[in-house]
């Protein structure tokens, strides 16, 4: 038997004793924090076990806190969770975005301590880049932080921090030095959100909910050692970190509802079926929308394999190249399936609240408005396309 | 499956490439269409690759092929897209070596697939009647007169059917147009009497023709396979020729965007290379981004071949989508963006939009790929 055999059979069996029956069916992810909620108890168990052994974080190396696993032993493992239909323990920002960056930029001793809670789940991190004045333009940004002895003042305000009023840590784009052109002048801090200095608020969305928040410092504190990356070498870590953001936001154009490659058909065309009813051949009887449909449903399917080829063309940890490119296209993927699926619904698809309307209807006509921001959120998609078009076709500046 | 090219596939790719660019750059394909050549191909260069076994790609060992797989046949039309390589491979070495190699009994398999590896056969699939592709619009009666069937019909869009040493002819022998069952599949010489060939000159300047048969007179030994098996055999080579084509297409889509993205570098125009404008730079990154979307499809297309997938139906329909529409896109873009040039003989960019057309008809363009992958997903 080979290693990997052996691997997949140890894993297998590992996760039958290990993983709770509660945590085979579909539901909520955990995100964990210093005030982590769990929606079962057998959720804390779940991730208690999997933080263990580090496979919250499988390629993420053993000293850290990760598996350690090779790239092919965590396909083993993403293969065998889902198998039984085994729920992801732990999702956070310090996974997708943090984490990585900190492994490529971070000292030995910011990783020891950063990286294990990420793994285990006990901070929760958010995002502090954008401001009221710099969104595409981000390094135009003018949050301060001002050294004095071994500690960082800092001083302004962050927007479209994704859940900054439950996070416990925000990882900070601040300007450190004032007179450097923009990009030179912007450091990379991680700052406790459990201060004085630090006060949150929500922003109401279109969708009527609020996972975004601004972000005020007013004479917040961070002691210098946190610091990740270098002074005024922060705008290097800040692109990055992006690239990883993308490539997670990119995925999300594939979480709904699948890519259609199951015979079991999409889930776009049963609700055109459903609303726009079906004719003699049990085809969707409005022939503009199957065809709409249907080139969806090959795009799905186009982008979902290119997501798997880049995945096996990439390194394990290594930011792919084509992940303005996944951004750009999965955001607005995204968004057309759901302008695709209130198409289909017609006046049952454009209720806000209450009676006339079921549950589902609304909850998609929500949904829809909330994937306007996927093209906007990470760098919006015309920013992708400046990226695509210098980073990876060269085309020239000037 | 996987999705990158394993070892010995990426070495013959990379075999194919060299080869390609030395033997048959554009101006190769240039010469033949100036030269107004009747074979529409030049003989030594097919015989070379022959002798680096594509035409065997397909073939099974026993018949003394070499059983390479679609991946590896993929990457070689991927290849001859970029170069506008005219062969007989998609018509020989796709249609003809899996006709034969599906559809065939023992004794034509062993007959005729070794002259297929070796290159003393090329062969054409006669199928189509109109002007859009169809497995059932076939109107062509072969009548049984004893032990002989008398063929009357025309067909149209033959690829190679003036060059082929042996013709595969779609006829209906039960049903009615429109029935996808009743059609037979019949081998015939292009010298019989009664079969009049056409060389019709396309866009492409490449090969392909009308086929009128008049009573021709065919021996049931020459049935490929049984009496009414032809859309069952059909079906399977088509998905396999609609993957290989894709991948030509792919090819062809790719060196366009090249030949672009090379231009809009040295361009200038109001004092500056016009790369450096964001309304031609986010059109490319388009480009980019549909072109990944079809290297994709196509390549697991060519898995799905060789993993004989039961959804390679839909794989198939995938990929000559993906590959119809991006070359469709890519094509008409490479043409604007070179400008006045773009339009002139003398630029290869005019080359590819034409080769694009044509290749976006075999087999099924978008359209008709669309609504066959909504209809075989149930809706």
């Amino acid at each position: 038997m080979t290693d990997l055999q052996t691997f997949r059979e140890e894993t297998r069996d590992w996760l039958e004793s290990n993983c709770p029956e509660e945590m085979r069916k579909p539901g909520d992810v955990a995100w964990g924090g210093r005030n982590a909620q769990f929606s079962h108890p057998d959720q804390k168990l779940w991730l208690e076990r999997m933080g263990e052994k580090g496979w919250t974080c499988p390629t993420w190396p053993k000293e850290y806190g990760g598996g350690g696993l090779s790239k092919e032993e965590n396909k083993i493992l993403q293969e065998e969770m889902s198998a039984i239909g085994a729920r992801s323990p732990l999702g956070s920002f310090g996974i997708w975005m943090l984490g990585p960056a900190l492994l490529e930029f971070a000292t030995e001793e910011q990783k020891q301590e950063h990286l294990p809670p990420i793994v285990r789940g006990e901070v929760w991190w958010c995002q502090g880049y954008s401001e009221p004045g710099s969104g595409s333009d981000l390094a135009s940004l003018s949050t301060k932080a001002v050294l004095e002895g071994d500690e960082y003042t800092i001083n302004g305000q962050k927007i479209w921090t994704s859940y900054a009023d439950k996070a416990d840590k925000i990882f900070c784009l601040v300007r450190t030095g004032p007179q450097e052109p923009k990009h030179e002048g912007i450091s990379f801090l991680l700052i406790d959100m459990d201060q004085e200095g630090v006060t949150t608020r929500p922003i109401t969305l279109i969708s009527g909910k609020s996972p975004f928040c601004e972000t005020f410092f007013d004479d917040a504190k961070a002691p210098s050692k946190d610091l990740v990356g270098g002074l005024n070498k922060g705008w290097t870590v800040a692109k990055r970190l992006l690239e990883h953001e993308r490539t997670m936001i990119s995925a999300m154009g594939l979480s709904g509802g699948g890519d259609g490659s199951k015979k079991t058909k999409s889930g776009l065309a049963e609700i055109g079926k459903k609303y726009a009813g079906i004719d003699s051949d049990k085809k969707i009887a409005d022939k503009a929308l199957r065809r709409k449909v249907a080139l969806h449903d090959l795009n799905s399917r186009a982008f979902g394999l290119t997501m798997q080829r880049v995945g096996e063309e990439t390194k394990v940890g290594a930011p792919s190249p084509a992940a303005a490119m996944a951004k750009y296209y999965g955001t607005e993927h995204n968004k057309l399936r759901y302008e695709l699926m209130l198409e289909a619904m017609g006046t049952q698809g454009i209720g806000w609240d209450g009676e006339g309307f079921s549950m589902e209807e609304l909850a998609i006509t929500r949904d829809w408005l909330r994937t306007k921001a996927n093209s906007i959120e990470g760098g919006t998609s015309e920013v992708q396309l400046n990226v695509i078009s210098k980073r990876v076709l060269g085309l020239p500046d000037k | 499956m996987a999705l990158i090219l394993n070892e010995e596939q990426q070495s013959l790719k990379d075999i194919a490439k060299e080869f390609l660019q030395k033997n048959a750059p554009v101006t190769h394909f240039r010469e033949i269409r100036d030269t107004e050549n009747e074979l529409g191909y030049d003989e030594k260069l097919w015989k070379d690759m022959v002798d680096l076994g594509w035409s065997g790609i397909l073939v099974p060992e026993e018949y003394g092929g070499f059983d390479f797989g679609m991946v590896g046949m993929g990457s070689i039309f991927e290849e001859m897209g970029k170069m506008l390589t005219p062969s007989p491979l998609f018509a020989t070495g796709v249609l003809g070596a899996s006709l034969i190699t599906l559809g065939g009994s023992n004794s034509q398999k062993q007959n005729y697939l070794p002259q297929i590896v070796d290159g003393s056969i090329t062969t054409a699939l006669a199928v189509e009647e109109s002007n859009r592709h169809s497995l059932s619009q076939i109107n062509t009666q072969a009548i049984k007169e004893g032990a002989d069937y008398k063929i009357t019909g025309d067909k149209t869009f033959v690829i190679d059917g003036h060059s082929a040493s042996l013709l595969i002819v779609a006829a209906r022998t039960g049903g009615k147009e429109g029935d996808l069952s009743g059609i037979t599949l019949f081998l015939i010489d292009p010298q019989s009497t009664g079969v009049t060939i056409t060389k019709t000159s396309m866009v492409d300047s490449r090969n392909s023709a009308n086929i009128s048969f008049d009573g021709v007179i065919v021996s049931s030994e020459n049935i490929l396979g049984e009496e009414n098996s032809g859309s069952g055999i059909l079906e399977q080579v088509v998905d396999r020729a609609q993957v290989a084509i894709s991948a030509e297409m792919l090819g062809n889509a790719s060196q366009a965007f090249d030949l672009t993205l090379a231009y809009l570098k040295e361009r200038k125009q109001f004092g500056s290379l016009i790369g450096t404008f964001q309304a031609l730079q986010h059109r490319a990154a388009e480009m980019y981004s549909e072109l990944e979307l079809t290297k994709s499809s196509v390549i697991a297309a060519c898995v799905a071949v060789d993993e004989n997938s039961n959804d390679l139906t839909r794989m198939a329909s995938l990929a000559k989508f993906k590959a119809g529409e991006t070359n469709h896109l890519v094509t008409n873009e490479a043409v604007q963006m070179h400008g006045g040039v773009g339009v002139t003989d003398e630029y290869d960019v005019g080359l590819y939009l034409k080769r694009a057309r044509v290749t976006e008809h075999i087999f099924g363009n978008a359209e008709y790929h669309l609504d066959r992958y909504a209809s075989l997903s149930e809706y």
